[in-house]
């Protein structure tokens, strides 16, 4: 076997040095009964390296990737260009194959690696600080809304209806078992987001506020003044970014007002992977630091001056205050990170303005080649890369249709919303830097068929 | 000493080698030894490293009054600038590519670079979660492959795939375990952990909104079944074990335990941390075990990436499965395999307890994970435990005449070997033996846990060392050990050649600094 590196002189020998007559005696604290006598039955045996691959291209290949077609969708996970240094640099085995840095004095790559991560995590969203990331945005937007109600002492967070829908799932799951009480809504499907219904909900009850930036529909709210509105009750605002590239073009959630700002960090390096591993990026006011989830990198000096990083604050915990801890939260997404840092080290804040006017460029050429399509309507007045637009039937159908016509046409509401009727007919689209003009035209003429 | 670089960064290197041969370098590098400014050093905001092809701008009227008023102030660096960084970096980064990594409950086993190359293919890597199902049909049913291996390796029911990590997936237990309790109409807030636990398992259960009670352990470093009994009752919602536990020992008494919590209405969740120890040889289904999370990252050898992401299905007993998350992964009468999602939840899946995460789980380990168990196959799997209890026990015999081995008068441990800092000399410590061995170029165990041993030191050498490499080892620790009873002074002062000595972390956390400052 290609990855067991000892021998049966070797086995044999060592069982010599225990004292053991066979590997079996070693198990035997295992009681007989639970002891399966050989390999567990109807399962296949080992297979060669041409083998393993064979089977696992076979399955690839049934696949239509995203690079393959036309492709528009988003809602929450966005399809952009990586630079080929980030995937080779995160091979590197000492980023790969290392644990979570606690033995600083021989992790210092690691360390450092994510001393700039929460620097240029911090500098993005607009906060004091940010913490070394989460699994993803859904569940760093529940521990946002946990640590509010630590903050404020308060059990309700009103979820405005531009809150991705899966995350406002995420939240209610947790909230069911927990007793926080959540005051969600449905998006309406107006050209600019509900913000007085979110505003109208904000009591002396409420601990937060979350809001989605741009939202599920890609319209943009008004943060300044739902912060204005929660802090006069004594609420914190939570800020959620699913598309950090929209941070290049607008003002980033701190400098609006947003006490915690979460987000998904996909965009940027990690790529789509069919949902995960992502990267939840989590950053707040300076002041909250000590009731943050996850793992903090701080800069120290060692015995002998130098400047060095460790994991730091770790009394907020699991490992070290165990049910008293902020969180449960312990492996986070250390290697999505480091490709997330790497790329926005390549882009830097200008790199990333630039990308962000090209995103923003290709969805208004999106937007206006869709609008020409008979029946068609585009929903948003503002919007990043992402908007929604209005079909004259149920989108569910029309994305299934256009991929068969081999176009991944966009994400129906439907998928999204499959209990709310009002929604059905909206179709949620997105372009980037990769959407090419021949892929618009794809859609739009795809589109023209499917609805003719 | 040292010439500052163009941005005024210098390294504040110390002046002494390691040999106390005095030679400043004008750089602050020392030769192979590289120092690294940070990305803020090296160069100023306002410039990039990437080349995007603009193909006409349009007018940005529509977002007026959302406009950022300056770009985020951060450096771009150039590709050649970049690699370096990073590469320079990473040689200050000690790595299971590099040599032994034992860190106890870790599981730090080589990782097959197949996999690393499968994962990356368009068809898994380039898919958006979103897609129409018809599209994703490989995707699907890769999930389901490796979710049938999960059910039939563990002997349980169901998996539930969507855990991101091993604590997620203690979550999605114990989510699993509440809506199973509300489905029955009872109200029981309690969960009763092993003082051994790792600290995830009471953190998970009070995050879920349980309360927590403790089990002391045996002098045999296993759960004290008396003792968990006697705390069995109409409050309690159920147990988390962890077997093997974190002393290394198998739990003899897990059926009993589990009978014991039946009995009383409660639902046993097993940490699956240590299930490298047991893959092939035993199924916790057998055991009478509800819910247990599999890390695949240590397992299945999906890369730990210096701290994730890691990847936690839970397999479920009949009992907890219909309150599983959605997504659930199906396969239908047709063989073909589906998601469902809420839209068909009401009909297809009426008691989950719904989502706990965006989209389906970490689709890039399910790749690696598969690629690793089609390599190994139920056979090789086998072979995995036995080396890896086999590798344990050899460090454990080789070092139980050197440093005191709690259980070890006992009999076998299972996947790690435990000690404890009894026999050392006054003033030394596990974190002496720990940092002696940095400069012994190994990474150190896993110390200072399971808490129930004073100065435990944790080693789970994996099945992925060879036998010449753990000799190796085992005299670098007989060294240590010898060094730290003879009262060695130098071992206090240790590491003396890593890119670090010992830092101050105190500082750290005094005055916080999370954020470059300049």
């Amino acid at each position: 076997m290609r990855y067991l590196p000892l021998s049966l002189a070797d086995r044999a020998e060592m069982l010599g040095v225990i004292g053991a007559g066979s590997v079996d005696d070693l198990f035997v604290d295992v009681p007989a009964a639970a002891r399966l006598p050989g390999p567990v039955a109807g399962l296949p045996h080992h297979a060669s390296e041409m083998a393993v691959e064979r089977h696992m291209t076979a399955l690839a290949a049934q696949n239509l990737s995203a690079g393959a077609a036309p492709f528009f969708l988003g809602a929450g996970a966005y399809r952009h260009h990586v630079p080929a240094s980030v995937d080779h640099l995160i091979q590197r085995g000492e980023f790969l194959t290392a644990y979570t840095p606690y033995q600083p004095e021989i992790a210092q790559g690691t360390l450092q690696v994510l001393f700039e991560f929460q620097t240029q995590v911090a500098r993005l969203l607009g906060t004091d600080v940010a913490n070394a990331s989460m699994y993803d945005g859904s569940t760093a937007c529940w521990e946002a809304i946990a640590m509010a109600a630590r903050i404020t002492r308060r059990k309700k967070a009103v979820l405005s209806g531009g809150l991705h829908p899966h995350y406002v799932s995420t939240a209610a799951t947790m909230a069911r078992f927990t007793g926080d009480v959540l005051d969600t809504r449905a998006p309406m499907l107006d050209a600019v987001p509900d913000d007085a219904a979110t505003i109208a909900a904000i009591d002396a009850e409420t601990s937060c506020v979350v809001v989605q930036y741009p939202d599920i529909l890609g319209r943009i709210p008004d943060l300044k003044k739902i912060a204005a509105a929660a802090q006069a009750h004594g609420a914190l605002m939570i800020a959620v970014v699913t598309e950090p590239v929209a941070l290049g073009l607008i003002e980033a959630p701190g400098k609006l007002g947003a006490d915690i700002v979460v987000g998904e960090g996909q965009a940027l390096g990690v790529g789509l992977q069919f949902g995960g591993p992502y990267l939840g990026l989590f950053g707040c006011r300076e002041k909250y630091v000590r009731q943050m989830p996850g793992r903090l990198c701080g800069q120290t000096v060692d015995a002998t001056g130098k400047r060095g990083f460790v994991l730091t604050l770790s009394t907020r915990e699991q490992h070290i205050r165990r049910e008293k801890a902020t969180s449960n939260i312990c492996t986070n997404a250390g290697l999505c990170a480091l490709a997330f840092s790497i790329h926005m080290t390549l882009l830097g804040g200008a790199g990333l303005a630039q990308l962000a006017r090209v995103n923003h460029a290709r969805a208004q050429q999106l937007a206006t080649r869709l609008a020409a399509v008979p029946g068609v309507t585009v929903l948003n007045r503002a919007y990043f890369n992402e908007f929604t637009v209005i079909l004259p039937r149920d989108a569910r159908d029309v994305v299934r249709e256009l991929a068969d016509l081999r176009v991944l046409g966009g994400v129906s509401l439907g998928r999204l919303y499959p209990h709310e009727a009002a929604l059905a007919n909206g179709l949620l689209v997105t372009a980037t830097e990769l959407t090419s003009p021949e892929d618009i035209e794809a859609l739009g003429k795809a589109l023209e068929g499917v609805l003719a | 000493m040292n010439a500052p670089n163009p941005s005024g960064w210098r390294p504040a290197m110390g002046v002494a080698a390691p040999d106390g041969f005095e030679s400043p370098t004008v750089s602050g590098d020392r030769a192979l030894m590289l120092e690294e400014p940070l990305i803020f050093e090296l160069r100023q905001p306002g410039t990039t490293g990437v080349d995007i092809d603009d193909l006409g701008l349009e007018p940005l009227d529509a977002l007026a009054g959302f406009l950022r008023a300056e770009a985020p102030a951060l450096p771009g660096l150039t590709e050649p600038e970049t690699v370096r960084h990073y590469t320079r970096l990473s040689r200050q980064n000690y790595a299971i590519d590099l040599g032994p990594f034992p860190l106890g409950s870790c599981t730090m086993k080589h990782n097959p670079r197949l996999n690393e190359k499968l994962a990356r293919l368009p068809g898994f890597a380039d898919v958006h979660p979103l897609q129409p199902q018809q599209t994703v049909r490989g995707a699907l049913a890769a999930i389901n492959e490796l979710a049938v291996w999960l059910i039939e390796l563990t002997g349980m029911h169901g998996v539930a795939m969507s855990p991101k990590a091993g604590a997620h997936g203690e979550l999605c237990g114990l989510l699993c375990i509440k809506a199973a309790i509300e489905a029955r109409g009872e109200d029981r807030s309690v969960i009763l952990v092993p003082e051994s636990a790792h600290g995830t398992n009471p953190a998970t259960a009070a995050f879920a909104g349980f309360s927590v009670e403790s089990i002391p352990a045996t002098a045999d470093g296993r759960v004290d079944l008396a003792a968990l009994t006697a705390k069995l009752g109409p409050h309690v919602a159920g147990v988390m074990i962890t077997n093997p536990n974190t002393c290394g020992l198998f739990e003899r008494d897990m059926k009993a335990i589990s009978d014991a919590v039946h009995a009383a209405g409660g639902y046993v969740y097993c940490d699956g941390a240590n299930f490298n120890a047991i893959v092939g040889k035993v199924r916790p289904g057998d055991l009478g075990i509800d819910a247990m999370h599999i890390n695949l990252h240590k397992t299945f050898s999906t890369p730990h990436g210096g701290g994730g992401p890691g990847s936690g299905p839970v397999v479920l007993s009949q009992a907890l499965a219909p309150f599983g998350p959605l997504p659930w992964t199906a396969r239908m009468a047709d063989g073909t395999v589906r998601l469902i999602e809420e839209e068909d939840a009401a009909t297809e899946m009426p008691t989950s307890f719904g989502r706990m995460a965006a989209f389906h789980g970490q689709m890039g380990m399910f790749t690696r994970a598969l690629t690793y168990i089609l390599s190994h196959g139920a056979d090789g799997l086998r072979q995995v435990a036995e080396d890896a209890v086999l590798n344990a026990n050899y460090v454990l015999r080789s070092l139980d005449d050197v440093l005191e081995a709690p259980f070890g008068a006992a009999g076998p441990c299972m996947h790690e070997a435990l000690f404890s800092d009894a026999g050392l000399a006054e003033g030394f410590s596990t974190l002496d033996i720990a940092k002696g061995l940095i400069d012994e170029g190994f990474h150190p165990m896993t110390v200072y846990f399971p808490l129930v041993v004073h100065g435990a030191m944790l080693i789970e050498p994996t099945e992925t060392e060879s036998k010449a490499g753990l000799d190796r080892f085992i005299a670098s620790m007989r060294s240590l050990a010898s060094r730290a009873k003879a009262g060695d002074e130098t071992l206090k002062s240790a590491p003396h050649f890593a890119p670090r000595r010992r830092l101050d972390e105190t500082l750290a956390a005094r005055k916080p600094v999370l954020t470059w400052q300049g």
